[in-house]
């Protein structure tokens, strides 16, 4: 009986008891939700345009804050360090056509898989040979990002907004409007649909598949700049932003592989649940059930909706 | 032609000779390091203290004993099963003493140690039962284990406020090295009338820790003890911050307080707590002749500013202990190419007190330490030091570890870890 009411009644009693701090926990919730759906959104992209799961994301994210600071450091003023990031990461993503995929093109997706692993492992080495080890703090004060905190007070309590994470919920989803846009209704996005669909095909049409996968790469590149720079305000900008990275998978398997809204509805679905759940009913199992509840509903779905809530359904006739 | 031959057979021989005899000239101390991956901001700053002292030694001493050190790092990534590979490459080549720099791998390859005949050195990590020297002959955990530094910790907060009807939460990275000193809460919260929260954090989590503080704040404890690593210190301190935690209640462990962790938060940072058992800054005369000989010549990976800070400190010492070993083993053998089992001995036997530590340019850089055959921890003791918003400032003289709560504990940690392990390699001290 006790253990039926500590999971059925005792959180809402205590939702109900600090209304502040459940206030509190949905925000929190929805400020991580669309950061981990910008992260998604990364890996949805090159998903549409190639078919395949790039590995590489993460560290692009890595990439994009590390450079964007040290160009600052070097004494280059912050938004023409965003100007510079946004050239290397073109160069990078037409690098990345010219030695990568154009070599495989029609190949299977596992191939080009590999090969964003491989890819992952050259910027690792690469960076840390030219950044170094040592963490920095995200540039968002010389940004021009608004700096500290407001305060709700309610009921003897009170709801804390940073204004870092306003900043970020409100950017993610300018950007995942914009990108949306993009994608359903410019010529671009439609070629970028037909060449995930069938490379071939998309070719035999006159589509040009290396000016789409420069430019979806580059775009990659932008979504992961916006994400280095959000993450690393609130940790700091060092390797271990990769490990966040990878937070999308389950994200993906919520929201479907193919689909941008799928990526923000999945990361607000594992943003709000696990922050209430561990609040909530954590204390049950123990704590630290964040590290793993974002999975569990990812099994679900792979159980009941294997293409996600937005993804396209494969169909392969045997 | 066949004269021919012959001598450039002869040369190669004479080459593979050389060869073979300046590498079995050297004294071999591997260390596992991570200058890559999650980790690596604070694994390139122990990487570099710990290899720097080894250099300065070869550059100003000519080695140790006259026989030059090899300091061969071996990348883990932190990672438990690359650190066991590491390991198993230096089978046979007469390494003297590992460094595992992580207690995941250390729990891994403390059964390896003495079939292999070498020690390991966990300097202020791994299992700290392995502090019962006549358990563990293999293993040491100088100054101090974790279970002896919570304790330590439990004393400053208890001097602080009293611990008699508090709450202490304790955010503990999720993985053998923050799970260590839960036995000690779970002994200690009873005795001395404290509840104890525990919030864990996953490694994939660390950076990710909005949950874990609203806990904290529904939770509200008193104080909050930190056992972190990596991204999940600075992640801890600004979530901290974010919730109206006082930062004056909030202490890290050793690992859990070095510049990496605060420096890019600065004042926001400012009165957060960590405890410590080595001092920073450059004026100790080892660390100036560390930037003289190796720094600046750039004979060493390491940037001018990194040398005086908490990590690159601490790890030197590290180096110093070892270094300390080996001459003792020299000294005791008679041999300069000395072999793990004679470091071991030297470990055993190493004598760092306040006049050695004065002749090898460390006057009050740490406590006095003394090795001993059944004491591998040396029961030492720490100090709680405070980021002012620029720098770690000492607060407290050293506050030594509760040596009766602690020494029962380990006793039978140590015999409950080698209970099923037939067989099991033990030693006795007079």
């Amino acid at each position: 009986m006790e253990i039926l009411y500590a999971i059925f009644i005792a959180p809402f009693v205590e939702m109900g008891a600090y209304p502040d701090l459940f206030i509190q926990a949905l925000w929190d919730g929805f400020v991580a939700g669309t950061l981990y759906g910008l992260i998604a959104l990364g890996f949805v992209l090159i998903f549409k345009a190639s078919g395949v799961f790039n590995f590489s994301q993460p560290i692009l994210v890595v990439l994009a804050a590390l450079s964007l600071v040290s160009f600052y450091q070097m004494g280059v003023p912050a938004w023409i360090s965003v100007i510079l990031v946004l050239i290397m990461f073109y160069a990078l993503a037409w690098l990345v056509e010219r030695l990568i995929l154009r070599q495989l093109v029609n190949q299977d997706g596992n191939i080009l898989f590999m090969s964003t692993i491989g890819l992952t492992f050259i910027i690792i080495g690469a960076a840390q040979w030219i950044f170094g080890g040592v963490p920095s703090a995200m540039i968002v004060d010389e940004l021009g990002f608004p700096n500290g905190s407001l305060e709700w007070p309610m009921f003897g309590g009170g709801v804390y907004f940073e204004m870092i994470d306003v900043s970020a919920a409100v950017i993610a989803v300018i950007m995942i409007v914009i990108l949306a846009v993009f994608f359903s209704k410019t010529k671009i996005g439609r070629g970028l649909r037909a060449v995930a669909d069938d490379h071939q095909a998309a070719l035999s049409v006159g589509i040009s598949l290396n000016q789409i996968w420069v430019i979806v790469w580059f775009v990659a590149g932008i979504v992961a700049l916006v994400t280095g720079i959000f993450w690393g305000a609130r940790s700091d900008v060092s390797f271990a932003l990769q490990i966040i990275g990878f937070k999308a998978l389950p994200v993906l398997i919520i929201g479907g592989f193919t689909s941008i809204q799928g990526a923000i509805i999945g990361g607000l679905i594992i943003g709000l649940g696990e922050k209430i759940f561990e609040i909530y009913w954590g204390p049950l199992l123990g704590s630290g059930v964040e590290g793993w509840f974002a999975y569990v509903i990812a099994l679900v779905f792979l159980l009941y909706r294997p293409q996600g809530l937005f993804g396209d359904k494969l169909i392969e006739r045997v | 032609m066949k004269k021919l031959f012959i001598g450039a057979i002869m040369t190669i021989g004479t080459f593979i000779s050389t060869i073979g005899l300046s590498l079995a000239d050297e004294l071999l101390v591997p260390h596992m390091t991570y200058r890559v991956g999650p980790y690596a901001a604070n694994g390139t700053m122990v990487a570099n203290g710990f290899t720097d002292y080894f250099l300065m030694l070869n550059e100003r001493d000519g080695g140790i004993g006259g026989v030059k050190v090899n300091p061969e790092e071996c990348e883990t990534g932190y990672k438990a099963q690359v650190g066991v590979e590491c390991y198993e490459s230096y089978r046979g080549k007469n390494a003297l003493v590992h460094t595992p720099n992580s207690t995941g791998i250390t729990l891994q390859i403390l059964q390896k140690a003495p079939e292999d005949g070498v020690p390991i050195l966990t300097m202020g990590y791994g299992l700290s039962a392995a502090a019962k020297g006549e358990t563990f002959p293999w293993a040491f955990n100088y100054p101090a284990s974790y279970w002896s530094q919570m304790t330590s910790i439990l004393s400053y907060i208890d001097s602080q406020s009293g611990l008699k009807g508090k709450k202490i939460g304790f955010l503990y990275l999720d993985v053998g090295y923050g799970r260590e000193p839960i036995p000690v809460l779970e002994e200690l919260g009873p005795k001395m009338g404290f509840e104890t929260l525990y919030v864990p954090v996953a490694g994939k989590e660390m950076q990710n820790q909005s949950s874990h503080w609203l806990t904290i704040r529904k939770e509200k404890p008193d104080w909050v003890i930190m056992w972190g690593w990596g991204a999940m210190n600075p992640t801890a301190i600004k979530e901290a911050a974010k919730t109206r935690f006082p930062l004056d209640r909030f202490i890290g462990n050793w690992w859990s307080g070095a510049h990496v962790d605060t420096e890019a938060l600065g004042s926001k940072a400012k009165g957060y707590l960590a405890s410590s058992y080595t001092t920073t800054g450059t004026s100790f005369p080892a660390i100036q002749d560390m930037i003289k000989y190796v720094v600046e010549p750039g004979k060493s990976k390491t940037k001018i500013d990194m040398p005086g800070k908490v990590l690159y400190n601490r790890a030197m010492f590290n180096a110093v202990l070892i270094a300390e070993a080996i001459m003792e083993a020299q000294k005791m053998t008679g041999k300069k190419m000395v072999t793990g089992a004679d470091v071991r001995l030297g470990l055993e036997n190493v004598k760092l007190d306040a006049a050695r530590l004065k002749e090898l340019g460390l006057e009050g850089f740490t406590a006095p330490l003394i090795g001993g055959c059944a004491d591998h921890e040396n029961g030492g003791s720490i100090f709680v030091q405070q980021w002012d918003g620029s720098d770690w400032i000492r607060q407290t003289d050293l506050i030594p570890p509760m040596t009766d709560v602690v020494q029962p504990l380990l006793t039978a940690a140590a015999a409950k870890y080698v209970s099923d392990k037939s067989g099991w390699q033990t030693q006795t001290c007079k």
